[in-house]
């Protein structure tokens, strides 16, 4: 064993075994997430001190039920434990198992032991075991087994130094084989072994199972490999249900002999009564409808305060940079540039950490598989999963955090089109222009006696993007075609108070790896836009002021006046300007001028940013995004140089109200579908999609109201 | 023999029956690493209001799977 490298331990564990309130019992806030190398996936891991081994790093492996992989998560465990010629390969394993749900984590306990890696069993929960009065004789399961069984809480940290003493002596002398390997598979066994110099049967045995879904391997081995296979005939299916049996077989028996009082499920009595009401077919949905409507209350009215003291805080921030440090281009890059664009990143922290803890909530608890299984059928019809109503709520707070939310769906089509379609949903940040918009077109009166016209307009945008998102989705689930059969399958566990220590844990973490990975993107195209729009290809930038000073030399203007006038001229000049004139053409059948178009460029970054750039461009009063009377008078009174008539008729109005509903107007989206989906090619589809459906339906709409 | 394969399916709430085999291949590795073995018992307890998916307990514990799964799953009862 490679004993100059610093000992790495795996955990390993069904779903709601506890496995991750294990890992956070082991290393605390001593966390981070990473990639392991060769495969694009995330690691979690952190570090404890176990005496014996010293510093140890503990990897926590994504909840699988065996080691034949079926969806993405588990085929990453299933190449983390069969490549063991990494450095950062773990050299022990340490199995999770529910003490309430024995067989069904034992299935995959056998399958590690025969692996051969050092092995230490944890039987968790065993608080719900006592409860629940079932006992175990932990000494003849360790016997039997061949590997340490250590009875743990990991909720209340109990048994975690028995496991780390266990963690730190054991070996794999023993060298078990529980699963008897099928004859015909002996002779090609052989040849692998010698050929990729392996030293365990049943890892030779998952190598020639399953060649094409470990990546580590080479293209030639993997071939070679499929080919010793095809010749010896190992199907997989037949070979792995008839295993599957076999294991359940041992695992029945071990549990006859060592069980010392088996459970009966009244223990679970008051986990059906819940359900009874929960999913019940209208108490269900009434209930889901209230705790959602609890969610978006804290989402959008808890966060708004942090949020606008972080915006302030960085605003004034870059204020006070610019007002200290020397005039310069360096000092404008990081009081325009920079220190904006990370207050971009950080504003986003509040709302990302509520909806994550209620998430984490709600998972802890049970609920969560309970919402999946009242809206799996009809998520389904759209080409979605029961697992897609998560993303797609939170969308309408916020894109960020909803598409980091789809990695609990395990079908790849089914996640992807989840990923696709949730920033249709109309988030937080479009508010300011439909307020802005509708504000401008639509009269401030009542229809039917009590509805605010202004206020139905805003839910109808609401309505119109979730609606785009199902056609969207049903439409790319007639495209996108994958040999991936979609099936549920999903554990409904007893419910259980959630523990704020898990919770707190899981905010900490998704959060930190938000800003740090989305925030490196999101801070590298805010400083490319802030180039554009301050530098321009002539010298007019830099003789701004001159000019708007003889412009305007007889208008007596205020101070503040004259600065905004400025603004909009270099604004105009700027790159970002050129631009837009440039592409007026494109934007004209829209009904937009070079102007709009600025906007538009401008808020490719974030769509919050349109308000603010037209308030610039009109140059209006400071740039007060919240000062919207003064932005929507200026805006009133546009002229349109063409015809002679206001700028924003209700047609251009309702053109950019549809455009804004289904343009993806935002970098941070983009970064965090970069990251979720590993690569360019999702992120430029959606990119292509929904700017084609927001410049076709504003087209459609402006042509037919104008 | 009438036992024209009834199925997990077509279990009404509360009934309890004993798996016989499967009817679809590919599903049958995965229900089997799920616990849905030839010979365990299985207790139907409720569909979602749709129907569609249903939830069961098998080896002490409950799972929920969809109707098309659930109908792959033949019982003796």
């Amino acid at each position: 064993m490679a004993t100059s490298h610093k000992p790495i331990i795996a955990l390993v564990g069904n779903p709601n075994s506890g496995k991750s309130s294990l890992f956070n019992h082991l290393t605390g806030l001593n966390q981070k997430v990473g990639n392991f190398p060769g495969v694009t996936v995330e690691k979690k891991s952190g570090f404890s001190q176990i005496d014996g081994l010293g510093n140890t790093e503990i990897i926590d492996l994504p909840g699988i039920y065996s080691i034949y992989p079926r969806s993405l998560d588990e085929q990453i465990v299933a190449e983390v434990l069969l490549n063991h010629n990494e450095p950062t390969s773990p050299q022990k394993i340490v199995v999770v198992v529910d003490a309430t749900n024995m067989k069904r984590g034992l299935l995959l306990l056998t399958q590690i032991i025969d692996l051969g890696l050092p092995t230490v069993l944890a039987i968790n929960m065993m608080d719900l075991a006592a409860k629940a009065g079932i006992s175990y004789d932990f000494i003849k399961l360790s016997q039997k087994l061949g590997v340490d069984v250590i009875p743990i809480n990991a909720r209340k940290g109990e048994g975690i130094e028995q496991l780390k003493k266990a963690i730190a002596t054991c070996d794999n002398k023993k060298n078990q084989t529980i699963y008897q390997l099928p004859q015909e598979a002996s002779e090609p066994i052989l040849v692998v072994r010698q050929h990729l110099g392996l030293d365990n049967n049943y890892e030779a045995y998952q190598f020639l199972q399953q060649p094409k879904s470990l990546d580590f391997l080479s293209k030639e081995n993997q071939k070679w490999l499929d080919e010793v296979r095809q010749r010896s005939a190992i199907h997989s299916g037949k070979f792995q249900g008839a295993e599957t049996i076999l294991r359940y077989s041992y695992i029945q028996d071990l549990l006859q002999s060592a069980t010392l009082k088996p459970a009966d499920d009244s223990w679970k009595k008051s986990s059906f009564k819940l359900d009874r009401i929960l999913t019940h077919k209208v108490w269900g949905y009434l209930i889901f409808f209230v705790v959602l409507f609890l969610v978006f209350q804290a989402v959008f009215a808890w966060a708004s305060y942090p949020m606008d003291f972080i915006d302030g805080l960085f605003a004034d921030f870059g204020n006070w940079l610019s007002a200290t440090l020397p005039d310069g281009a360096l000092t404008k890059l990081l009081a325009e540039g920079i220190v904006p664009g990370l207050g971009g990143i950080v504003m986003f922290v509040p709302q990302i950490a509520i909806l994550f803890a209620f998430i984490s909530i709600l998972e802890e608890s049970g609920y969560m598989a309970r919402v999946v299984f009242l809206m799996d059928k009809i998520m389904r019809k759209f080409g979605l999963n029961g697992k897609s109503v998560v993303p797609l709520l939170s969308g309408m707070a916020c894109a960020i955090p909803a598409i980091m939310a789809t990695r609990t769906i395990d079908n790849w089509k089914e996640r992807t089109i989840t990923i696709l379609v949730t920033p249709l949903m109309s988030c937080s940040a479009r508010i300011p222009i439909f307020t802005i918009l509708i504000a401008l077109i639509v009269p401030d009166t009542t229809a039917l006696y009590f509805f605010n016209l202004q206020g139905l307009a805003l839910m109808g945008l609401y309505l119109l993007g979730f609606f785009a998102a199902l056609v969207s989705a049903y439409i790319m689930k007639k495209i996108i075609r994958v040999q991936e059969r979609s099936f549920l399958m999903m554990e409904l566990p007893t419910y259980r108070l959630p523990k704020a220590s898990n919770v707190g844990l899981t905010l900490v973490e998704k959060t930190k790896s938000f800003v740090l990975e989305a925030g490196k993107i999101i801070l590298a195209i805010s400083v490319v836009l802030w180039v554009l729009a301050s530098y321009g290809p002539s010298d007019k930038l830099e003789k701004a002021e001159e000019y708007v000073m003889q412009e305007t030399a007889n208008m007596r203007l205020t101070e503040q006046g004259l600065q905004d006038r400025i603004a909009a001229y270099k604004l105009e000049n700027s790159y970002a300007g050129v631009i837009g004139k440039a592409i007026e053409p494109v934007i004209k059948p829209l009904g937009y001028d070079w102007k709009i178009g600025i906007a538009l460029l401008t808020s490719f970054a974030a769509r919050e940013v349109f308000v603010g750039t037209m308030a610039t461009i009109y140059s209006i009063g400071s740039v007060d995004a919240d000062d919207q009377q003064t932005i929507k008078s200026r805006m009133q009174s546009e002229i349109n140089a063409e015809t002679g008539e206001p700028r924003f008729t209700p047609a251009v109005g309702l053109s950019l109200l549809v455009f804004y509903t289904f343009a993806m107007q935002c970098m941070s989206t983009i970064a965090v579908v970069y990251r979720e989906t590993k690569g360019w090619k999702w992120p430029m589809i959606q990119l292509a999609y929904m700017t084609t459906l927001a410049y076709v339906s504003a087209f459609i709409v402006f042509q037919i109201f104008s | 023999m009438s036992q024209t394969a009834k199925s997990v399916a077509s279990m009404k709430p509360g009934e309890m029956g004993i798996i016989a085999g499967f009817t679809d291949d590919f599903l049958a590795t995965k229900l089997m690493e799920m616990g849905c073995l030839p010979g365990a018992s299985v207790r139907f307890n409720f569909a979602a209001p749709f129907g569609d998916p249903v939830c069961i307990s098998v080896l002490g514990y409950e799972l929920s799977l969809r109707l098309d799964e659930a109908s792959t799953i033949s019982i003796l009862n």
